[in-house]
């Protein structure tokens, strides 16, 4: 069953809904890269809580006309339009107000929330208003949809796809560098406001898949686990795109399997077990890797530590330093050094010593500040400066003539 | 409107409405002023899944397992978002985003895979709550606030609300002198040596437990209303903070209690016949209480200096 959902097998509308998923995941993961560049993720979600009333007027003014209410492009187009007017908003009250951004999200988002609530309770009390079905938008619903909502909406991901994907040069210029933008004469309020459209594309098209609570994952999500992955902004678009669509069919073809997953949850979490991955395991940036590096930089420290103690003839107490000194051959299990120890310990010492000659000499300024206790001297000096410097050491008949 | 019939049917809501109001725009105005304020937005989003798995857990809708079950999920959220920011070097927005988003859509996944069709237990209902059912059935007039006997069956989510209330309303006292400092300078409040890390965390678990008491009730939109709307409101009024969350308490009541008039009898009023979502409106006239002051706010622009500490 669930092969059969992974590979469309499961009919005609199930695997229009799955496309059309996949298509939206890819415009999500790739309309919310530049979001999360610009540092305003969290945008989205006014606008998608914003869509809740403009769902439910567009109801009520097409029970008034006459008809049933239930006309997916008349219900889209109210969501547009309301989220339209939640984003003016919010940059009106960010822009021309003492409030932050934050601040003008939070506001927005729960009072069209709430306004939408109201009206779904005065839709509730009438008559056409009993199977309207509209909390089917908070959540996602894609089981028992129409053939032509599920062909309205593959359309429509479509389109959202083929729109970001020919925006994509200003709009990764504009959240890469928007200085950059303005100055080589690109008008990157006017892209901001694409990039807004782009959202808001997604989010429209997306409410009756994933519902307005969740669709903000699906922009926010696939981009910041790219960005694990890569330090390119042109790599981290792709990458976030590939996630996405991912992400919206495994989560689109299993719901369709199984009539108890709802669709919006699933593909929020098979997105969240690969960001979940991703934070993990990632080379560079993953919380492994950054492990690693910190163990072998520890291991550096504590190395270079107990060969000084050796050269100083000082005792050695502390357990880590002392295996690691074993492991390398430079000491005995009761800290005395070996021979290679005792030759590896002068050099230390010796170069310690240089470092702190050259870090007094303001000659060497420029070297002096890569000094972290770490760093050989011989990948910063030259083998003429280090026997300059050995030379002056030899004078003060220092501790290595 | 006589006694006979306002104490039974609104008083209680109206109180308790009043009570999550302040309770949640207390704490609201610093988060607003250090630029947390979507920290509510987020632990109101995972309230669900905390509750969702107290009723798994006990197997039974009560009052002291969901609240522990939502106190427990907004501080595992508030770890997560922080150990993901991090862990991953992520901006605390994109954090927030994912965290909250995944653990939403994952009570939702367990609410739809466990049986809960015998219990009252739903996602609508987390979101938007019940306002109007707190009724107060032995009451028949004013004279039950002074009786024993009628006052043993006052809906529990009100004397429930008042404590959580007076905790918020202790806790800002208490902490008053720290918690501005350390809001409008944060490096000033370390120098003379203020703990600001576990001030920060305590301020939002007080949030939290604002947020978590609140949900049962009246559910999350109001929540999040209540943390952002009044004291942004407030925040056009003034510039001092004192006089910003006095401003704040009056737009968090005067919301309540129009908000419930306007649920209430609105409708009938222009010719309905039921009333709309309590709730819901509540949230709705704090939003317009705020756009008015946006508007008309004498400190709306900025610019000015902000409050003094």
């Amino acid at each position: 069953m669930i092969w059969d959902a992974l590979t469309l097998q499961l009919g005609y509308n199930a695997t229009l809904v799955t496309l059309g998923a996949t298509l939206l995941g890819m415009a999500a993961g790739v309309g919310g890269t530049f979001l999360f560049l610009r540092k305003r993720a969290l945008v989205s979600d006014a606008i998608s809580h914003a869509t809740l009333p403009g769902v439910a007027l567009a109801f009520m003014v097409m029970v008034a006309l006459g008809g049933d209410g239930r006309n997916l492009i008349g219900l889209l187009l109210g969501a547009a339009l309301s989220a339209g007017v939640g984003l003016l908003l919010v940059s009106w009250l960010s822009n021309r107000t003492r409030l932050a951004e934050d601040a003008a999200i939070g506001s927005v988002l729960s009072v069209f929330f709430g306004l939408g609530i109201v009206l779904l309770t005065v839709i509730q009390t009438m008559s056409a208003g009993r199977q309207a079905g509209l909390e089917d938008f908070l959540l996602g619903s894609t089981a028992g949809m129409l053939r032509s909502d599920a062909l309205i909406i593959a359309v429509a991901a479509a389109l959202t796809l083929a729109l970001v994907l020919l925006l994509r040069r200003p709009l990764t210029l504009a959240s890469f560098d928007p200085e950059y933008g303005t100055a080589i004469g690109q008008n990157v309020p006017r892209t901001d406001l694409a990039m807004m459209g782009l959202v808001l594309a997604v989010t429209v098209v997306g409410l009756k898949i994933v519902g307005l609570i969740l669709i903000v994952a699906l922009l926010i999500i696939p981009p910041v686990t790219a960005r694990f992955w890569s330090e390119r902004t042109d790599h981290v678009v792709l990458i976030s795109g590939a996630l996405g669509g991912i992400a919206a069919y495994i989560g689109a073809a299993l719901s369709a399997a199984q009539p108890n997953l709802p669709t919006g949850p699933i593909i929020v979490l098979v997105g969240f077990a690969l960001f979940a991955l991703s934070l993990l395991l990632a080379p560079g940036r993953g919380a492994l890797s950054a492990l690693l590096r910190h163990r072998r930089y520890q291991r550096r420290v504590h190395l270079r530590q107990g060969l000084l103690a050796l050269a100083h003839g000082q005792p050695i107490y502390e357990q880590l330093t002392l295996r690691l000194l074993r492991a390398e051959g430079y000491a005995l299990p009761d800290g005395v050094a070996t021979k290679a120890g005792r030759g590896r310990a002068a050099k230390a010492l010796r170069d310690e010593t240089r470092w702190q000659l050259i870090r007094r000499d303001p000659a060497y300024e420029a070297a002096a500040q890569q000094y972290d206790g770490l760093t050989p001297i011989e990948t910063v000096l030259t083998a003429d400066q280090i026997r300059e410097i050995d030379s002056r050491i030899d004078m003060r008949g220092g501790v290595m003539a | 409107m006589n006694g006979s019939e306002f104490v039974p049917l609104s008083l209680v809501p109206m109180l308790t409405g009043i009570f999550v109001a302040v309770a949640c725009a207390l704490p609201g105005n610093f988060l607003v002023l250090r630029r947390q304020a979507l920290i509510g937005d987020a632990i109101s989003h995972v309230v669900l899944p905390g509750i969702v798995v107290a009723f798994l857990l006990t197997g039974v809708v009560s009052t002291w397992p969901m609240l522990l079950g939502a106190a427990g999920a907004a501080l595992v959220a508030v770890l997560a978002i922080e150990g993901v920011r991090r862990l991953g070097k992520i901006e605390s927005g994109a954090a927030m985003g994912v965290v909250f988003t995944a653990m939403f859509a994952g009570g939702v996944l367990l609410l739809e895979q466990s049986d809960t069709s015998n219990v009252h237990l739903d996602v609508e209902h987390a979101l938007y709550g019940n306002l109007e059912s707190l009724i107060w059935l032995d009451a028949t007039g004013w004279g039950a606030l002074l009786d024993p006997e009628a006052l043993a069956t006052i809906p529990v989510e009100l004397p429930r609300m008042a404590i959580t209330f007076l905790f918020v309303a202790l806790f800002t006292a208490v902490f008053w002198r720290p918690l501005k400092i350390s809001t409008f300078d944060e490096g000033f409040a370390r120098t003379i040596g203020m703990k600001t890390g576990p001030l920060g965390l305590g301020l939002v678990i007080v949030a939290a437990i604002a947020a978590v008491a609140a949900f049962d009730a009246v559910g999350s939109i109001i929540v999040i209303a209540m943390f952002i709307c009044p004291p942004a409101a407030a925040r056009m009024m003034t510039n001092r903070l004192e006089h910003q969350i006095a401003w704040s308490v009056g737009f968090a009541t005067v919301a309540a209690i129009l908000g419930y008039v306007l649920a209430g009898y609105g409708p009938l009023w222009i010719g309905l016949r039921d009333s709309v979502s309590a709730a819901g409106m509540i949230a709705t006239v704090s939003g317009l209480i705020l756009g008015a002051a946006a508007v008309m706010g004498p400190h709306r622009h900025r610019g000015a200096a902000a409050p003094t500490a």
